[in-house]
């Protein structure tokens, strides 16, 4: 005992007068594991306590106060109680004991021991016995931190002391300067306001001690310690600004005179401030100040250039009119809504009869930002502004003021739809709707198209309002978008009419299907009877008409109305002899594939596209195929490349969304269809002869041709189906792969095997069929007739087998990278570097289920770019360039971050013509990426920076002043490796053009 | 500001060689992302010492030209101040040696630093007038305009190959 006794007395001594910090924590560690007790280290510290030296004395309640920072939970209430006592004693001590002394009182403050009545005690004796706003930045901050830890935990004591704690503290905090303390300050302001301290008296002083500092005028220091922003102060004090309508009587009149400031800042915080307060005040708050409030609104509405400073004017005078809305009326209250919303009207109203001015639109916004806050303001302010927008509108006869006036009307009817059905009684709307539709109708048949768009849209809304157009109206409607879509010969009017259509089919699909889609098919149909010959008019007529049957078929009912008329409009182009038909054709496929995008989600509409479709597109095709070449009947149109290709993308849009069930049931007519002939499934199914595609014999070439739409099926279906005689059709389309003499169909058979390889489940399946395509192609690669074809199958199926992670894939790319030195399939092998990497349209891509790994384009950079410069270095001068090129897909295609750290730069540099055609966007992009968040993409990007200075100096030139410019922010780079690599850069860069180089 | 000439008998034909410092090596926390780097003194040596001196195929610091315990930089308040030491009290190069250094402050330091580059006292006969040069930034860049100038610090800043 006596030992530790001395120990602690010695460790006292070393602190006090050895000035030796350290043994703080050495006190607290004995305190807490028992060595000695509180009381002990008080008797200890007894002789330096009692000296007459305040530095003495303030070292001695320094090193009592670590030590409770560190031990205040192991306190006894009766020990916290003594040195409550001795603390407060002490504030009246030298000043310069007073930091301490605090520290000492922040750490009681944290007990949970602490008896009642302590802390009010503290309270006081803080309040009468320091002077705050005298005390250094972190003292303050400790005399915060004591009422912030009493008001967690003693919230009712404080109570207890009643508007003497609210007084208290505004003495506390008056003249804080410190952003720090003032962010704790005003959360404290926050707490007592909205926890219900009593502000008795002091609500003023309350708010004049928070509110000098609005609007905050705070910039942090330039390398910013504490990261205090000024946003930060803004948020905080409009946080107690607008906690209680008990300021509102003195903020108001604040909030009105700062945005007459003319500092944008000054402006944007009142306005902001304002609308933050209209969430909690009341009518009675705002009264007195309307008149002010909505002259300085209209006054910045009407004046500003500033788009913020207008949409916040904007908001705050929503968040106004909602507040008036929302207010409980007393009895005998005036309506404050209604005058306020009368002023509006009275200054606004007039603006909008001259619509040359330039005050319509600000006006127009106003009225518009009041008019969206509530329904009854909107049907106060329409109830006057409608009628007067159509009046005006009959008044004017000139197209570009009309488009005005009806652009202000669609605001308004916009704004309608917020609020969903028109109510019968109070509407404005409804008792004008013979008005606004004939005012809608007129625009629509202006001759301005600007005046036809806006009218467009506005009649898009009203068809979107619910019970307000009549049937007969709707029929009007749907003649106008017919008469637009078909006959207007702006193309803008057009398309936006057949938009509209689209968005109101699913509103009314009964007119639409019922009016619009029959007069389209009539359309179709009657322009083959007086046909002339090629002509141009009729052509595009055509092609309107297919383009508004797709775009008008976005409900089920009417999918069902479409798709037949596509068909058959089809059906009748594949008899007709027209020079144009093939273009005829890929026109319907494109409406048809549209159509098929709008259905897809529907799984209903989905199925029947899928089967009203496919068959029918499949029996078309056959028809052609099996047809003798002589046949003069039907045409051969559709068996061209283009048509063939048009068709893909329809059916594979058909399959991709359906259900694995039914997709197995379409799956079982369509593979032997192409297998064994078996057309019985198709719509019309007498051929003139057997169609086998897959059999040998010179004259079945035109039916090899459609494994592309065998393709666009069975590659889009989902994973998990299960494909019949799937071994069969692999060996089917790997020897017509290699074997075809026309490459559309080779690549397409090469196509379709690549992506079933690619869903085929693993196993000793799938390495046989491989192998099997291993040893058919390296034959074919290596001579004879088709060497061509069987490059593209190596393609492909190195494709398939890199997205899947395939092990076999290496072994494929280094095939690949072989023929690169190969002088006749070497092109071609290198822009097959570009099939690898980019995402093909019609097969294997996430959207048809392929298996598609992340990051596979990563990995294969990784594994094959070090080939690829390797082999670059070996080649002889007439190969090179294919190395170069297959290079540059592979990182055509890698995302910009990986390109960058992993450039491989001195290969780039040995082709300094090809740089210099690039040095635009090279210097561009590496000066960007300088100051990219990571830091080995600086350093990379800095290095790239470097090595194009051993470019020829005529390309650098012109860059050197920018780029010197631009290297001199990274020469202060945070990171040293950073610094040095820029000054590396931008030394050499100095040195370019430079005498002495 | 005077250059050296062609064919003029050297001035100290046969100098004393210091040996080099090696590379910095690279702490962990140089390479840690997040952690601050400031500027210190071996960073503001590293950027000179391997100026090539206008005379011999020798660096500064081979020479003894410069040493690091005469750099002196503060990260926080933007300055350097660097001493440099001729081989001889009367060499003529002295001018041209303080020339590249301070240009390649100038290109290798943020814009924030004021930077002094002076003779260490004591060492040469025209200390004074050498310094005041120096110190006159209108000077320096007037020096900078002429070509046949520029060409030698630039033979003096271009990486040894």
């Amino acid at each position: 005992m006596a030992e530790g006794a001395e120990a602690l007395a010695a460790s006292v001594r070393d602190f006090v007068s050895g000035q030796q910090d350290g043994r703080a924590a050495e006190l607290a560690a004995g305190l807490k594991d028992g060595s000695w007790t509180i009381l002990q280290l008080v008797e200890a510290l007894g002789f330096c306590l009692e000296n007459t030296d305040p530095r003495t004395r303030g070292r001695g309640i320094q090193l009592l106060s670590q030590v409770l920072l560190e031990c205040h939970s192991l306190l006894q209430e009766k020990e916290v109680l003594h040195l409550v006592l001795f603390y407060e004693n002490r504030l009246q001590d030298h000043h310069l004991v007073i930091p301490s002394v605090l520290q000492g009182l922040r750490a009681l403050s944290l007990c949970e021991v602490l008896a009642p009545g302590l802390a009010v005690s503290v309270l006081k004796a803080i309040f009468q016995e320091v002077h705050v706003q005298s005390l250094l930045q972190q003292d303050r901050y400790t005399v915060y931190s004591i009422i912030t830890n009493f008001m967690a935990s003693r919230e009712e004591e404080l109570k207890g002391l009643g508007a003497d704690f609210t007084f208290g503290f505004i003495q506390v905090m008056d003249g804080e300067k410190d952003p720090r303390n003032l962010m704790v300050a005003f959360q404290i302001v926050r707490d007592l306001i909205v926890k219900n301290y009593a502000l008795g008296p002091f609500v003023e002083e309350l708010f004049e001690v928070t509110s000098c500092y609005f609007p905050i005028d705070f910039t942090p220091p330039p390398n910013d310690p504490h990261g205090i922003q000024r946003e930060d102060l803004i948020l905080s004090l409009r946080a107690v600004l607008a906690s209680t309508p008990q300021f509102a009587e003195f903020l108001l009149p604040l909030l009105i005179e700062k945005m007459d400031s003319d500092l944008q800042s000054a402006k944007l915080d009142s306005l902001q401030t304002l609308t933050a307060c209209c969430a909690i005040y009341g009518q009675k708050e705002l009264q007195e100040f309307l008149p002010s409030l909505w002259s300085s609104l209209r006054r910045e509405v009407f004046q500003t250039a500033s788009e913020k400073v207008e949409a916040e004017c904007l908001s705050a005078l929503h968040a106004l009119s909602a507040c008036l809305s929302r207010s409980v009326l007393s009895s005998d209250a005036e309506d404050l809504l209604d005058s306020f919303l009368s002023s509006i009207l009275q200054d606004c109203r007039h603006h909008l009869c001259e619509p040359d001015m330039k005050l319509v639109w600000p006006s127009a916004k106003l009225l518009q930002a009041a008019a969206s806050a509530s329904l009854r303001t909107y049907h106060r302010l329409t109830h006057s502004i409608l009628p007067l927008l159509l009046e005006q509108y009959n008044k004017h006869s000139q197209s570009s003021q009309r488009r005005t006036i009806l652009e202000m009307l669609l605001g308004f009817l916009e704004l309608q739809q917020k609020w969903g059905r028109v109510e019968e009684d109070e509407s404005a709307l409804l008792s004008l709707q013979e008005t606004i539709c004939s005012v809608v109708f007129s625009a629509l048949t202006d001759p301005n198209v600007q005046l036809q768009l806006v009218g467009i849209r506005a009649l898009t809304v009203l068809g979107s309002l619910q019970g307000f157009l009549s049937p007969s109206d709707l029929e009007l409607v749907v003649d106008h978008l017919v008469r637009l879509a078909l006959h207007e010969e702006d193309s803008q009017s057009s398309e936006a009419a057949m938009e509209a259509a689209g968005s109101l089919a699913p509103v009314y699909p009964e007119v639409f299907s019922g009016r619009m889609v029959p007069r389209l098919g009539e359309e179709l149909q009657s322009e083959r009877e007086e046909e002339e010959e090629g002509s141009r008019d009729l052509r595009s007529l055509r092609q309107r008409c297919l383009q508004a049957l797709a775009a008008v078929s976005t409900h089920t009912s009417i999918v069902r109305e479409t798709v037949p008329v596509l068909l058959q409009h089809l059906r009748k182009v594949q008899k007709g002899s027209e020079a144009g038909n093939a273009q005829n054709v890929i026109s319907a496929c494109r409406s048809l594939h549209r159509v098929a995008l709008q259905c897809q989600q529907d799984a209903e509409g989905c199925w029947y596209y899928h089967r009203a479709v496919v068959p029918c597109l499949l029996a078309m095709a056959v028809q052609a195929a099996t047809q003798e070449s002589s046949h003069p009947l039907v045409s051969k149109a559709l068996l061209e490349e283009e048509v063939l290709t048009a068709m893909v993308p329809v059916i594979s849009a058909a399959t991709t969304h359906l259900s694995p069930e039914l997709a197995a049931q379409s799956v079982s007519h369509v593979v032997p269809l192409f297998l064994d002939g078996e057309v019985s499934f198709l719509p019309q199914n007498s051929f003139p002869c057997s169609f086998q595609p897959f059999e040998d014999g010179e004259c079945l070439e035109p039916q090899r041709r459609l494994v592309s739409l065998l393709m666009a099926f069975v590659c889009s279906l989902p994973r998990n189906v299960v494909i019949p005689q799937q071994e069969r059709l692999l060996r089917e389309l790997l020897a017509l792969s290699c074997s075809c003499n026309c490459p559309f169909t080779a690549t397409a058979a090469s196509k379709c095997f690549a992506g079933l390889v690619n869903k085929h489940p693993a196993g000793q399946q799938l390495d046989e069929i491989l192998q099997l395509a291993v040893n058919r192609m390296e034959p074919g690669l290596a001579e004879g007739p088709h060497r061509t074809q069987a490059l593209t199958l190596l393609l492909w199926v190195t494709k398939a087998l890199v997205l899947r992670y395939h092990p076999l894939s290496s072994h494929l790319t280094d095939k690949l990278l072989g023929l690169l030195s190969d002088t006749e399939l070497g092109p071609t092998a290198a822009d097959g570097f570009s099939l690898l990497m980019a995402e093909s349209p019609d097969v294997l891509h996430k959207g048809c289920h392929a298996d598609v790994r992340i990051m596979f384009r990563q990995r294969f950079f990784t594994d094959n770019v070090p080939k690829l410069v390797q082999g670059f270095h070996g080649a002889g001068a007439d190969v090179k360039a294919n190395y170069l090129k297959s290079l540059s897909h592979v990182l055509n295609h890698l995302p910009k971050p990986v390109l960058v750290t992993e450039l491989p730069t001195p290969l780039l540099l040995e082709a300094p013509q090809i740089m210099s055609l690039h040095i635009d966007t090279l210097v561009t992009k590496f000066l960007s990426l300088t100051s990219s968040p990571t830091m080995a993409v600086r350093i990379a990007a800095l290095r790239c920076a470097h090595a194009l200075t051993s470019l020829p100096t005529t390309v650098l030139l012109p860059y050197k002043a920018r780029v010197i410019r631009a290297l001199a922010k990274p020469l202060d780079d945070k990171k040293r490796l950073v610094r040095k690599e820029a000054v590396a850069a931008r030394g050499e860069w100095f040195l370019v053009g430079s005498p002495g180089r | 500001m005077v250059g050296p000439g062609g064919g003029v008998p050297l001035e100290n034909a046969n100098p004393l060689i210091y040996r080099r410092s090696g590379e910095r090596p690279v702490t962990a926390r140089e390479e840690d992302d997040e952690l601050p780097d400031s500027i210190d003194d071996r960073e503001i040596f590293d950027l000179i010492r391997s100026i090539n001196d206008p005379e011999h195929p020798l660096t500064l610091e081979e020479l003894n030209v410069v040493e690091q315990v005469r750099v002196k930089v503060n990260d926080a308040e933007s300055t350097v101040a660097v001493e440099f030491t001729p081989t001889i009290p009367h060499c003529s190069m002295a001018t041209l040696i303080g020339l590249s250094i301070k240009v390649k402050l100038i290109r290798s330091l943020p814009e924030r630093f004021k930077m002094d580059v002076h003779i260490t006292p004591g060492t040469h006969a025209s200390e004074h007038a050498v310094n005041k040069q120096l110190a006159d930034k209108e000077r320096v860049a007037a020096a900078l305009e002429n070509s046949h100038l520029l060409e030698v610090v630039n033979q003096c800043l271009s990486a040894r190959s």
